[in-house]
């Protein structure tokens, strides 16, 4: 069995910050983590590994620092790391990411055999658009199954995946043949921390390092910003809150709190008080 | 089970544990060096002046590609009273030469730096990683260590702890005692962004050159220590810093001390229009040569600040860091050549080698002084440098008195806070301590 995860190495949102004159991001000095989702996606993969004995290997467009994530994923666990990296590639929206990983993943079924099953995470915290995974499905012609929250039962013999979906106003129990591509949602799991082994093993792997040429993409104009149809009309700041939080203190009970934190929610918002009466009025005719 | 056993395992990837194993790379040794941080430089925090002659010394070409900030050509002595600075300012053009002596640079970056041509040179290293202890045989010869991920000790034929000032490592495995809240400063720093054009302006400098203030007095209110400002490319760091057991005496906070340096008359105009970037604070070993615990036992060294090598009075450390690093990789090294174990008794090379350096000739020299400073804080802290802005401001303030009546009234000052004696012997014990 075979297993791709796609990652992405994604400025730390809580370290950035937006220039108060420019409105652009200041991303220099912040530093670089893995996308969050992607590690839901990664010990998905790994817990997978751990049943199957499959190879997880860890797939990631960017700069060539990428490589810097690619390791961390290799101290976790996983057994391969490829780096897509090309020039032509810088400025991609979700179009062109799409396009460029799904060759670089049609060279890894190639190379070293075709995954049965892709994982990324449910969206990118420095982008928010969680069009890539599916980008990637629809091109390489996998069944997707996306916000996934649980990996139900995977049979190989079977050839078949159950998982559990959020959706809205519920959970959905779907099932699907492989390959795959699944997105994670987040706090699915845990990720785990990586062996002394794992680490000695990440800390000696070499990234295997792709260009565009590598993975055969002949047509440049489908990459990077040429090929991104996005346009970004306009970054901002959003204006910070000037509520503050308010701690409401009071002695005694938990009514005499509980009582002491409504009244301090009607003297905030008088027109609450008078709302929540008339649904209970409502409620009780 | 891992099988692989190093030549050398290094314990910290700060400037100590980089200088070791570089070092130890570079020559060819199977070497493994182990952060707990991110990255190197991720736990590390210093004023920061970069003393190029250490680093020459183990990277000669440092400067092609190295993180620097600004070279030093401007140097501030500052003795502080609360409203008031008396300076002593030494400026040359000297310093613009070729290759230059001092630079300031922000440890984040340079440790980064620092840790890629470690790796270039050969060296295993594996971040987020803690040491947890170290692995001994039957007869107490470190064998390896032991992290706090999961799987089994990695062996090593020695160890170099450059672990940082509290030497935790150390003290697990009962080689050393806790760190003496006397023998360590709290140091809090900041860094302050000002556009570049706007430090040369307010600091007289073009270009890429720097000033460092190095500040002392009512600062640090009786206690003892000392604060700091440094220029960097496009940033400022300010800090003060003094001795926990000073803190712990008294109830000033670190933070409280920090902004009232930053809010002094002679600090505050050096920072007006400032963004406070980022906030940090590091224990400093200052306690100096009396506080240097043992350095070496069987299959294992201590460099860095775990050896409390700092001299506090030149405000370095960085340098003895690198130093010791370098000196303990070298010893490591030769007797790797030779094949000879290493025991204790062919690790104190180590030691004899550092006796040669300015490393330990410095620190001997100054042994008497953090104890002095410390037991005379109230007048070395407090009274002295209150005397002598009273005693400068008499003198420059034209107020239709005569002179000879402004010299008998500083004299008076002195006489009325300390007595002829009390001055003649602090005087006396700073010479001695000095020599």
């Amino acid at each position: 069995m075979h297993i791709v995860v796609c990652i992405k190495q994604v400025p730390d949102s809580a370290q950035i910050r937006v220039h108060p004159v420019t409105n652009t991001i200041m991303r220099q000095g912040v530093p670089t983590i893995i996308n969050p989702y992607d590690l839901f996606a990664l010990e998905e993969a790994l817990r997978l590994k751990e049943r199957f004995g499959a190879t997880v290997t860890v797939l990631t467009m960017g700069p060539p620092t990428a490589a810097d994530s690619l390791r961390k994923a290799l101290t976790f666990g996983a057994d391969r790391a490829v780096l897509l990296t090309d020039r032509y590639f810088a400025g991609s929206d979700t179009l062109a990411t799409s396009f460029a990983l799904s060759m670089a993943l049609r060279k890894i079924a190639a190379d070293f055999g075709a995954p049965e099953i892709i994982f990324t995470g449910k969206q990118t915290i420095d982008g928010d658009t969680a069009q890539v995974g599916p980008g990637i499905a629809k091109r390489l012609d996998y069944n997707q199954l996306t916000y996934v929250s649980r990996i139900v039962e995977t049979d190989l013999d079977a050839g078949t995946i159950r998982v559990e979906r959020r959706a809205e106003g519920g959970i959905q129990v779907l099932q699907t043949r492989l390959p795959v591509l699944v997105t994670m949602l987040e706090a699915t799991n845990e990720m785990r921390r990586g062996s002394i082994e794992n680490a000695l093993i990440a800390a000696r792997a070499p990234v295997v390092t792709w260009n565009a040429t590598d993975v055969g993409i002949e047509d440049l104009t489908k990459c990077g910003l040429r090929g991104s149809p996005t346009i970004v009309k306009k970054v901002f700041a959003p204006t910070a809150r000037t509520e503050k939080a308010v701690i409401v203190d009071a002695d005694g009970s938990a009514d005499a709190k509980a009582q002491a934190l409504v009244e301090a929610i009607f003297a905030r918002a008088p027109t609450v008080e008078h709302e929540l009466n008339e649904q209970a009025a409502h409620h009780y005719v | 089970m891992i099988e692989e056993k190093f030549d050398a395992i290094v314990v910290g990837a700060g400037p100590s544990g980089n200088a070791a194993a570089y070092t130890m790379a570079r020559e060819g040794l199977n070497v493994l060096q182990i952060e707990r941080g991110e990255y190197s430089g991720s736990k590390n925090v210093q004023g920061a002046i970069l003393y190029a002659d250490a680093l020459e010394k183990i990277i000669p070409d440092f400067r092609e590609d190295a993180p620097l900030e600004r070279h030093v050509i401007e140097q501030r002595m500052w003795m502080m009273d609360d409203k008031s600075h008396t300076g002593a300012h030494y400026r040359s053009e000297d310093f613009n030469e070729e290759k230059p002596n001092r630079y300031t640079i922000l440890r984040a970056q340079f440790d980064k730096w620092f840790s890629s041509k470690v790796r270039e040179a050969g060296a295993l290293v594996l971040f987020e990683t803690t040491v947890t202890e170290l692995v001994k045989d039957l007869s107490g010869q470190v064998i390896g260590v032991r992290t706090d991920r999961q799987g089994s000790p990695i062996m090593a034929n020695v160890v170099i702890l450059a672990e940082g000032v509290n030497g935790l490592v150390g003290q697990r495995s009962g080689l050393r005692d806790e760190v003496s809240p006397d023998s360590v400063a709290l140091a809090v720093k900041e860094m302050h962004f000002l556009p570049r054009e706007t430090i040369e302006a307010r600091f007289n400098l073009t270009g890429n050159e720097g000033v460092v203030i190095e500040a002392m007095g009512t600062i640090t209110r009786g206690m003892t220590g000392t604060g700091f400002l440094y220029t960097n490319e496009e940033s400022i760091s300010v800090g003060i810093g003094c001795i926990v057991s000073d803190f712990a005496e008294s109830d000033v906070t670190p933070n409280e001390l920090l902004e009232a340096f930053k809010n002094h008359p002679s600090i505050k105009p050096l920072l007006a229009g400032s963004e406070c970037k980022e906030y940090a604070a590091h224990l400093i070993p200052e306690g100096g040569y009396r506080a240097i615990p043992r350095l070496t036992g069987p299959g294992w060294i201590v460099v860095g600040d775990a050896g409390q090598f700092v001299n506090a009075v030149h405000r370095e450390g960085s340098n003895l860091a690198m130093t010791t690093g370098r000196v303990a990789a070298e010893t490591v090294v030769a007797l790797t050549r030779k094949r000879e174990p290493m025991t204790a008794a062919a690790l104190k090379d180590y030691e004899k080698r550092l006796e040669q350096t300015f490393v330990m000739k410095d620190l001997k020299k100054y042994q008497g002084i953090p104890a002095l400073l410390h037991a005379r804080k109230g007048a070395f802290f407090g009274a002295y440098p209150r005397l002598v802005s009273q005693a400068m401001q008499t003198w420059f303030r034209v107020d239709g008195t005569d002179k000879k009546s402004k010299e008998q009234a500083i004299y008076r000052n002195f006489r009325e806070t300390r007595t002829l004696w009390g001055m003649l012997g602090d005087a006396f014990n700073l010479v001695r301590a000095w020599r």
